[in-house]
């Protein structure tokens, strides 16, 4: 096997190991304590913020305002589609703009 | 939100509401599989392994700083050590998600996993906070179209990547930190969501700088859950599912 073969079958039993191993470590417990509790259900939003933060940082002006715009229809509408094209149409907009 | 509580259950229409969540990542990451495969020829793998590694590995930055380093003659356990750190934060939702899908078989449960991706995940803790049983049916309906995708647009950018558009100018490079904040959004009613949000942006941008990339996904994660933990218990005990 070619070493780019081995580093294909590493990295995917590497990463479903990450996606089998929380639930296998939790699950060992009878009783999840309150605290470990209130932190698994502050996971979802504190990942997903780390993978939009630095980009934000390191976004322009038709980059923030895509976040922006895209941030307040989710907060006032919910929704996932009319947040994301709204938040993609300003961007391609903004980009045509300033570009 | 509407929600549609159908007296019928059936995994069919389980399955497509699953599938119709699938849509907008299907399209948020459509231009990553695409530029996946066009990288990953240009880094020297062939169409077919660039194929297998989406198929196998199925995590798209994870994906992305492996080939990148394949192109830096760097040891390949480094590599591999370097897609798993990459992909670390499959263990927080691991061990989060376990708890919504107890009543799934074993099979299920060892194959449910392997899809576990952002989105997946997120619409995942979405639906039981909604209340609605998280089915296997309804899991795999949003988990296949969105994999089927993903491997095969690998496939075609590998193989036709040199005709890639400019795709600044159509915004496709900054479509996925859209959709993920959308996602964001869509947990802004759990408690302490806006302190959360508040540190592990601040900490994520800390440790960007100061450690770099992947680590600060990791890092500034664990100082958004690391609040939450430490913060007093919401009134209405055991209220935070």
């Amino acid at each position: 096997m070619s070493e780019t073969l081995w580093i294909i079958v590493g990295g995917a039993l590497m990463t479903y190991l990450a996606r089998v191993g929380g639930h296998l470590v939790l699950s060992r417990f009878e009783r999840i304590h309150p605290r470990v509790e209130a932190g698994l259900n502050a996971v979802p939003a504190a990942v997903l913020t780390t993978l939009v933060a630095p980009a934000a940082m390191n976004g322009g002006v038709p980059e923030l305002a895509s976040l922006a715009v895209a941030g307040s229809v989710a907060w006032f509408w919910g929704g996932m589609m009319p947040m994301f094209l709204t938040g993609g149409a300003v961007l391609i907009v903004l980009r045509h703009l300033l570009g | 939100m509407t929600i549609a509580i159908s007296p019928k259950r059936t995994a069919r229409g389980d399955f497509l509401a699953g599938a119709k969540l699938g849509v907008p990542v299907i399209i948020a990451s459509a231009p990553f599989a695409i530029l996946f495969g066009a990288l990953a020829v240009d880094n020297g793998l062939s169409v077919g392994e660039a194929t297998l590694m989406s198929a196998a590995i199925y995590g798209g930055a994870s994906q992305m700083v492996g080939i990148e380093l394949f192109g830096h003659k760097i040891a390949p356990w480094l590599v591999v050590f370097s897609i798993f750190a990459v992909n670390f934060r499959h263990v927080l939702y691991s061990a989060a998600v376990g708890r919504r899908i107890g009543h799934w078989s074993f099979v299920e449960k060892t194959v449910g996993f392997f899809f576990l991706v952002d989105p997946q995940y997120a619409e995942t803790e979405r639906r039981s906070e909604r209340g609605e049983r998280v089915g296997f049916a309804w899991y795999m309906g949003m988990a296949l179209p969105i994999y089927v995708c993903w491997v095969v647009e690998s496939g075609l950018g590998a193989a036709f990547g040199r005709l890639l558009p400019d795709t600044k100018a159509l915004g496709i490079d900054f479509l996925l930190p859209i959709y993920f904040l959308g996602l964001v959004m869509g947990f802004r009613a759990r408690s302490f969501w806006f302190p959360v949000v508040a540190v592990s942006a601040v900490a994520s941008i800390v440790t960007y700088r100061l450690v770099g990339s992947p680590w600060h996904v990791s890092l500034g994660a664990a100082a958004g859950v690391a609040l939450a933990a430490s913060m007093p218990p919401p009134a209405g005990e055991g209220k935070g599912r």
